[in-house]
């Protein structure tokens, strides 16, 4: 119990005195996991609508698999990034191992399915709804997409902050690609880990603060961009 | 964003990784980084040789075979058989002893098990056994070098370990310790590791200063014949600043708790 007072206490004071290394891995954090979240929803939002509104012969399928990678173990995504990033392996010429862009790799794998999972649940939904619509005004596929990705953003905005949560939590992944690199790849997550390791517990929490205020920091500032639940509309 | 300003992106961030060069990543073991000792030397490398030096913190058997895939440029381990067999390999160049420092056996405070009125490790050990369910013991388990010494001492005292007094837990050193203090349990710690160790609990230090309990570090360049793309140039030149006088001078005068943590043994060429 005296560990979490400790730990509050030092998150406090990391805070205050905004103490250069706390700055560092967290600024790392925000960097890897929002760079993950913005490259995975390019690909999963638009996937997701794709799905919702075509009918083809493996529909069921895809869906299922969507939503079961929605569970990937994320040491298993690290492990395969891993090897095919390591200069004994495929794309080893690229020297990305052991750096950011390694871990962005490896969280958009992560946070894909999740991503795409949500939008096409909240896609479907509208597209029942919009149906009759968008047929009766003869909209090109292309059209009927673009308008209910659109329509539809408050709840892919949703889609979208489940993935960053997945991502800004993110332990297993990173660790292994990144390699916990003080001042090249350490982040929050990695740092706890560390921390603990080193039988810190109060620091550990510490920074295990910190990394629930930026998650609630981001999500707040996300939803006051976006001007949900503003008090004229429902 | 389109999938080719992704790939515009992606790019982009592997240049600028390129770029910044006169970087060089060194695999070191978890004892080593857990001491405290990298945050006095690196600095110091940085300073003297313009080059900054990444530490990939794992265990002995992670680190040589990062060292074998070439994604790192040097390693730094203490596993005097592993390291001669990496080096027979061609996976490195040569192999230069740095410095030593020694292991201890850590155990609950009361030493039910008497390991510590033993005169050897191996002895130490054996009563530790001996004690059966009186005693539990925890091993990293991570084929590290702490853990190969380890499995070396049991070898010495003639005993397989096994059984539920023996718990292999498979993590880094600061892991096992934490381990060890919650189940108040004897283990086989280095003794930088264990001065640095904030939650000791109710663990002590139960016996120490056997030869069997001597740990060489030694630095192992990877071989440029096999990956071209290591920094050879930068790896030799880190090499001479470890093994030179100002190393020395910062790594005997390294303490922690008033205790000198590390002997410097380099041989000048």
């Amino acid at each position: 119990m005296n560990d979490l007072f400790d730990g509050l206490g030092q998150a406090l004071r990391l805070l205050v005195t905004l103490d250069a290394d706390l700055i560092e891995i967290t600024g790392l954090s925000l960097r890897v996991s929002l760079g993950a979240t913005v490259v995975a929803s390019a690909i999963g939002l638009p996937l997701g609508a794709w799905i919702a509104v075509n009918r083809f012969r493996l529909r069921r399928t895809v869906i299922a698999l969507l939503n079961a990678l929605m569970g990937l173990p994320p040491v298993v995504v690290g492990l395969v990034v891993y090897v095919i990033l390591s200069r004994s392996g495929p794309l080893g010429v690229l020297g990305l191992l052991f750096t950011p862009s390694a871990m962005v790799i490896a969280q958009v794998i992560i946070v894909t399915p999740i991503i795409a999972s949500i939008a096409h649940q909240t896609i479907r939904d509208l597209w029942a709804d919009y149906h009759d619509l968008l047929i009766s005004l003869h909209a090109t596929r292309r059209q009927r997409i673009v308008t209910l990705v659109w329509d539809a953003r408050r709840g892919l905005l949703t889609a979208g902050l489940a993935g960053f949560g997945r991502a800004i939590g993110e332990v297993g992944a990173i660790m292994v690609v990144g390699g916990n690199i003080e001042h090249a790849t350490r982040a929050l997550t990695t740092a706890i880990a560390l921390e603990t390791g080193k039988g810190d517990f109060a620091m550990a929490l510490a920074l295990g603060f910190v990394l629930i205020a930026l998650a609630i920091a981001v999500n707040l500032a996300l939803h006051m961009l976006s001007g949900t639940e503003r008090s004229s509309r429902w | 964003m389109t999938p080719k300003s992704i790939l515009t992106t992606l790019a982009a961030l592997w240049l600028a990784s390129a770029a910044a060069a006169e970087e060089l990543k060194m695999a070191v073991t978890t004892s080593f980084a857990n001491s405290g000792l990298a945050e006095i030397l690196l600095p110091v490398i940085e300073r003297d040789t313009g080059i900054t030096v990444q530490l990939l913190v794992v265990g002995t058997g992670q680190a040589l075979k990062l060292g074998e895939a070439g994604d790192v440029d040097a390693v730094l381990v203490h596993a005097r058989a592993a390291e001669d067999a990496f080096v027979a390999a061609g996976h490195a160049t040569h192999r230069r002893e740095i410095m030593y420092n020694d292991f201890i056996v850590v155990g609950p405070s009361d030493d039910a098990a008497g390991a510590g009125a033993a005169t050897t490790a191996a002895a130490s050990f054996a009563a530790i056994a001996g004690a059966g369910a009186g005693a539990a013991f925890v091993s990293r388990g991570d084929d590290s070098g702490t853990h190969k010494a380890e499995l070396a001492i049991w070898q010495a005292a003639g005993i397989t370990p096994g059984g539920d007094w023996y718990k292999s837990v498979g993590q880094g050193m600061g892991a096992a310790l934490n381990t060890a203090a919650g189940m108040n349990a004897y283990i086989l710690a280095d003794r930088a590791s264990w001065l640095n160790f904030a939650n000791k609990g109710d663990l002590a230090l139960i016996f120490e200063g056997d030869a069997a309990l001597f740990n060489q570090y030694a630095y192992l360049p990877v071989n440029p014949a096999h990956h071209p793309h290591v920094k050879a140039e930068a790896a030799q030149a880190l090499e001479a600043w470890l093994t030179s006088d100002t190393a020395k001078a910062l790594i005997e005068g390294y303490r922690i708790a008033g205790q000198q943590l590390f002997t410097f043994n380099a041989v000048a060429n």
